[in-house]
């Protein structure tokens, strides 16, 4: 079977700048506990999925004349577009961006935390 | 040991006094060590902090201040730290799926015994860490590591109190929720982020040195900040000729501070300051600082900080500013430029030259840099023109090159400065 990949876009301020109530971060992982099984029960299949940590915790790391470049946030160039993925598993952000400057791009790569949702 | 001149205030009382002068010592070591102990999560130990040295005042007052007040505030601080996380623990409890998000404490190596001035090296390394925002950076490094309030950094840099609050509240989430690593800096980071950290020091110099005299009198004196940054990590990298070099060279320009413009806020150049009213003694402290640089440079090429300190020691020690050494301040521009290539460089370098050999060659070296895209926005170029120029007798070239230097610059005292000179050569000229 073919694969795909979903791209989950959201306002991330919809609490301000802190992360939803518990009341509501239970409610939204319930939701896609039942898509999740929605996608199983209608004969697809789940193969990985996580949240991510809002973009003020994002790094991008771009390379410029030799040297590897990190700003603080989000990727905003609008010229280049999504072309892969890597989920990574590292000690901390300093490794995470260590890897992240070797990807083979001409592009860049933004790292986000993944958030810990509590088990599947 | 601090810089700053000593305040005239009235001490208002000795357990007041003691607790204030714990906080300009060892803010930095009190945070640092609390930081460990909350596992780098910046935010619990600045409050941590914040409440050991509110708790000092309160305590010492009763039982007599301790034989050794760090010591007390950092253990007080740690305390707080842990009972934070023990309320956080008891939370994790009733909402398991909050729980591996909570940063972890790392209690493995949290003793009193544990090296304090490591644990301020991985204050500075995060605060400094080029995954944050370059001013995000500079707030953080005041607040954390030089114990200002977020209000004084805010008026320092001239942005609203509460856009300064959410810029720090930013950085220290961003240390928490994507895991910048709170540890010593392996030499391997040492070589890669020094730089980046002597950057964030000499950043916060420059603000408080170019800071115009008139608000400066309501403002922190940022460039003492600095110095007393910079010192701190000369002494926790004593090997380092760079740290080293950054701590001279702010030495020998902050040496110069009381001449640097008049009362009423005008610029004096440096031909035209009164030389005997340098600070004598922190000009030898800086002389023998960037001799320890030297020293501990050994074979390897000078850096950006130390050739700079090296140009301040020349302009330091010429008794008159007809003594200057132009022959090894250009030579030091040369290095430096070669070190460190930078337009701004290049023109200091022309500079050097003009009073070297004369205002015709420094014209020559400014024709050589004048397209320089960066030099085009910067006043300082027709500027320095503008006086080769009147030097040379070209007075309307002169006073077209200082009306476009006023045209660019935005510094109320260097306006001033350029429009009298504007003026002079007006009156000159009738």
């Amino acid at each position: 079977m073919p694969q795909y990949m979903f791209l989950i876009y959201g306002d991330e301020n919809a609490f301000g700048a802190e992360p939803p109530p518990p009341e509501v971060w239970q409610e939204m992982l319930a939701q896609h506990q039942a898509f999740m099984a929605g996608v199983q029960s209608g004969g697809g299949q789940i193969l990985g999925g996580e949240a991510l940590g809002p973009t003020t915790a994002a790094t991008t790391v771009r390379h410029q004349d030799g040297e590897v470049l990190l700003t603080d946030g989000p990727f905003a160039e609008t010229k280049e577009t999504l072309g892969g993925y890597y989920l990574v598993e590292a000690a901390d952000l300093e490794q995470a961006l260590a890897f992240a400057a070797k990807v083979p791009t001409s592009g860049c790569v933004e790292v986000r935390p993944v958030v810990p949702t509590g088990g599947q | 040991m601090s810089v700053r001149d000593p305040g005239g205030g009235r001490v208002p009382d000795p357990v007041g006094a003691a607790v204030a002068a714990a906080h300009r010592q060892d803010w930095a070591r009190v945070v640092a060590a609390a930081a460990r102990t909350a596992g780098g999560d910046l935010g619990l130990a600045e409050e941590a902090s914040q409440d050991a040295f509110v708790a000092a005042l309160e305590t010492w007052g009763q039982r007599g201040i301790p034989s050794n007040p760090v010591a007390w505030l950092t253990r007080t601080a740690q305390r707080r730290v842990m009972d934070a996380r023990r309320r956080e623990a008891t939370l994790r409890r009733k909402l398991p799926a909050f729980g591996s998000s909570l940063p972890q404490t790392d209690d493995s190596d949290d003793t009193d015994q544990a090296p304090v001035l490591d644990d301020r090296l991985r204050l500075v390394f995060t605060c400094c860490h080029p995954a944050l925002a370059a001013e995000a950076r500079v707030a953080l490094t005041l607040r954390m590591v030089g114990g200002l309030t977020t209000a004084e950094i805010a008026h320092a840099f001239l942005v609203p109190e509460a856009t300064m609050a959410a810029r720090i509240t930013r950085a220290k989430r961003k240390i928490v929720t994507a895991g910048v690593p709170y540890r010593v800096p392996t030499p391997e980071d040492v070589a890669d982020r020094l730089g980046g950290v002597l950057a964030v020091i000499h950043l916060v110099f420059t603000t408080g040195h170019t800071a115009p005299a008139g608000q400066s009198l309501q403002r922190r004196d940022l460039a003492a900040d600095a110095v007393d940054l910079s010192r701190m990590l000369a002494v926790l990298m004593p090997d380092e000729p760079e740290a080293l070099g950054l701590l001279a060279l702010l030495e020998l320009t902050y040496a110069r501070r009381n001449t640097r413009q008049t009362s009423e806020g005008a610029l004096v150049l440096l031909a035209e300051q009164d030389r005997s009213r340098w600070d004598t003694s922190l000009i030898s402290q800086g002389l023998r600082t960037l001799e320890r640089a030297g020293r501990r440079l050994g074979s390897r090429p000078p850096g950006r900080y130390l050739l700079q300190a090296g140009i301040a020691a020349a302009h330091a020690e010429a008794p008159t500013f007809a003594d200057t050494d132009w022959v090894s301040i250009v030579a030091l521009y040369e290095l430096l430029h070669a070190a460190w290539p930078s337009p701004v460089v290049a023109l200091n370098r022309a500079v050097a030259v003009a009073y070297r050999d004369g205002p015709e060659a420094g014209l020559d070296a400014v024709a050589a840099i004048a397209d320089d895209p960066v030099l085009v926005r910067y006043h300082y170029l027709p500027a320095v023109r503008a006086d080769l120029l009147r030097q040379v007798g070209r007075s309307d070239e002169a006073r077209a090159a200082y009306e476009q230097a006023l045209a660019q610059v935005t510094n109320e005292a260097e306006r001033a400065f350029l429009r009298a000179r504007l003026a002079d050569l007006k009156v000159s000229l009738d």
